[in-house]
């Protein structure tokens, strides 16, 4: 008990959300029924917060994939790969990413977390500088804890403040390192990566950037931000998830860096975890093979999106500041968005409820993403339920009473 | 002289607190921050922004983990100060 003391504050407002309606954080679907839809409470409701953008998680080949692989290979690898051996399909799956990307190397970790962990702790240690985006995913912060480098942070998206910090380092020993993400989680909008390049040449840093929520969704190829700037070249490397548009979960890093491999007996995060099993792996080289391959799924993904976004706006709501799959409406305080969220759930819309701190500038957002999957009817349907919800909770104004004839 | 450097020093982090937080506040030495000001981690970080932008620094978060009141806060950035 006396343990658990130390978050009194965080009990206390936690007890408070649950107050006023359902747990956000203890969401229970009782059946998944496709990439877009599950059941809860016995109410079917559209999933618009999974971050499932390719929506691959029921496609049929790379369900059978998996099942084949769980049959021929067990549920599980119980080991990590330096202790236990790698089975063939981790290593099929690492030059399947080398070949997407064009790129020397690559490694797979068990999750996108422990990617950046794993990376970041193993790149910069002591006396090394990492150079983090002030909104970076919390795997970014711990992973640069993790490494015992100095961590200095620039505003978000502002390379004349990344330009500011690196000049002051110029003549400080140490490698340095900037760390920046392809599309940020949280309001959907991407780095400023030519500009950032600019800066890396100018300072003579490296350049990682994570590109989680923007693989199988920029690029011509999907592979990314670093793709669609036209900078891939002077990304040294690339840290993403198969937790998103591979539908399934794991995480990887790939790079030209020369004694990429070493990483594999320095990394602990890498050394110390259970690789990932099987199924998983079968399913997602067939997703990855999608991912490129199927050339419908971006112009879908992309034009929800838009549907999304640009019905959102034409409400009224305060959005991100590009149509990307992650559309985040902004509310002006805890209480609204509290009790939006609710209704909307009520309404058979599942979305995010992002909070301080985890959300810029302190403002609590509802997060939606959309997948290539939804049908532009469900996208229809989802900014009917927006619009009733928003002008009953008062930030959409409510109808002005017309003269009805 | 060092206690004057570091007495102006607080003052400055004063005012950054104030600037994040949109409160007038009072602070010397011995405020604890999390405690007496009520900073979150995040006001922390934005308060730590403003006296960056000040002071002409950056201030590593690693050494942010040794900073429990203003006075620990006020000679971290002295001491970053003498090294620039």
């Amino acid at each position: 008990m006396s343990l658990l003391q130390k978050h009194l504050a965080q009990t206390q407002a936690y007890s408070g959300i649950r107050e006023i309606g359902a747990d956000p954080f203890a969401v229970r679907f009782s059946a998944v029924l496709s990439p877009t839809e599950a059941e809860l409470d016995g109410r079917r409701v559209i999933l618009l917060g999974t971050n499932n953008y390719l929506g691959l998680t029921f496609d049929a080949d790379c369900v059978e994939a998996s099942i084949d692989a769980v049959r021929r290979w067990g549920t599980g690898t119980t080991g990590s790969r330096i202790a236990n051996g790698s089975f063939g399909s981790h290593v099929a799956m690492e030059k399947a990413l080398a070949r997407f990307y064009g790129r020397s190397h690559a490694m797979v970790f068990t999750t996108g977390y422990q990617a950046n962990l794993g990376v970041l702790s193993a790149l910069a240690g002591r006396g090394d500088h990492l150079i983090l985006d002030a909104d970076s995913h919390a795997s970014i912060y711990d992973g640069a804890r993790l490494g015992h480098a100095e961590v200095i942070r620039f505003r978000h998206n502002d390379t004349d403040d990344l330009y500011k910090r690196l000049r002051r380092l110029q003549d400080v020993p140490g490698d340095k390192l900037i760390v920046v993400e392809g599309i940020y989680s949280m309001m959907g909008d991407a780095a400023p990566l030519k500009e950032i390049v600019d800066v890396k040449r100018q300072t003579g840093a490296y350049l990682l950037v994570d590109e989680a929520h923007s693989m199988g969704v920029l690029g011509e190829r999907g592979r990314g931000l670093a793709e669609e700037a036209g900078v891939e070249a002077d990304v040294d490397f690339i840290v993403g998830t198969f937790s998103k548009s591979l539908g399934a979960i794991g995480g990887f890093c790939v790079s030209d860096a020369d004694d990429f491999d070493i990483l594999r007996v320095v990394s602990r995060p890498y050394m110390f975890t259970a690789s990932l099993p099987p199924g998983v792996v079968a399913s997602t080289l067939k997703a990855l093979e999608l991912a490129e391959n199927d050339r419908t799924l971006r112009p879908r993904l992309q034009a929800n999106a838009e549907r999304l976004y640009d019905g959102l706006n034409a409400l009224g709501f305060v959005t991100g500041p590009r149509a990307s799959p992650i559309v985040a409406v902004v509310m002006p305080d805890m209480t609204t968005a509290l009790g939006m969220w609710n209704a909307l759930l009520e309404g058979g819309v599942y979305l995010n409820l992002a909070l301080p701190p985890a959300t810029p500038n302190n403002r609590p957002l509802l997060r939606t993403s959309v997948s290539a999957a939804h049908t532009p009817k469900q996208i229809d349907q989802v900014l009917a339920v927006f619009e009733w919800v928003g002008r009953e909770a008062g930030v959409l104004p409510r109808r002005s009473q017309r003269a009805s004839g | 002289m060092a206690e004057l450097v570091v007495d102006l020093t607080v003052r400055e982090i004063g005012r950054a607190a104030e600037a994040v937080l949109g409160q007038s506040v009072s602070v010397s030495e011995g405020t604890d921050i999390a405690r007496d000001l009520s900073v979150d981690s995040l006001a922390l970080m934005n308060i730590v922004m403003e006296l960056e932008d000040k002071f002409d620094l950056s201030i590593p978060l690693d050494r942010m983990a040794d900073v429990q009141t203003v006075g620990d806060l006020a000679r971290l950035i002295d001491d970053l100060r003498v090294k620039v």
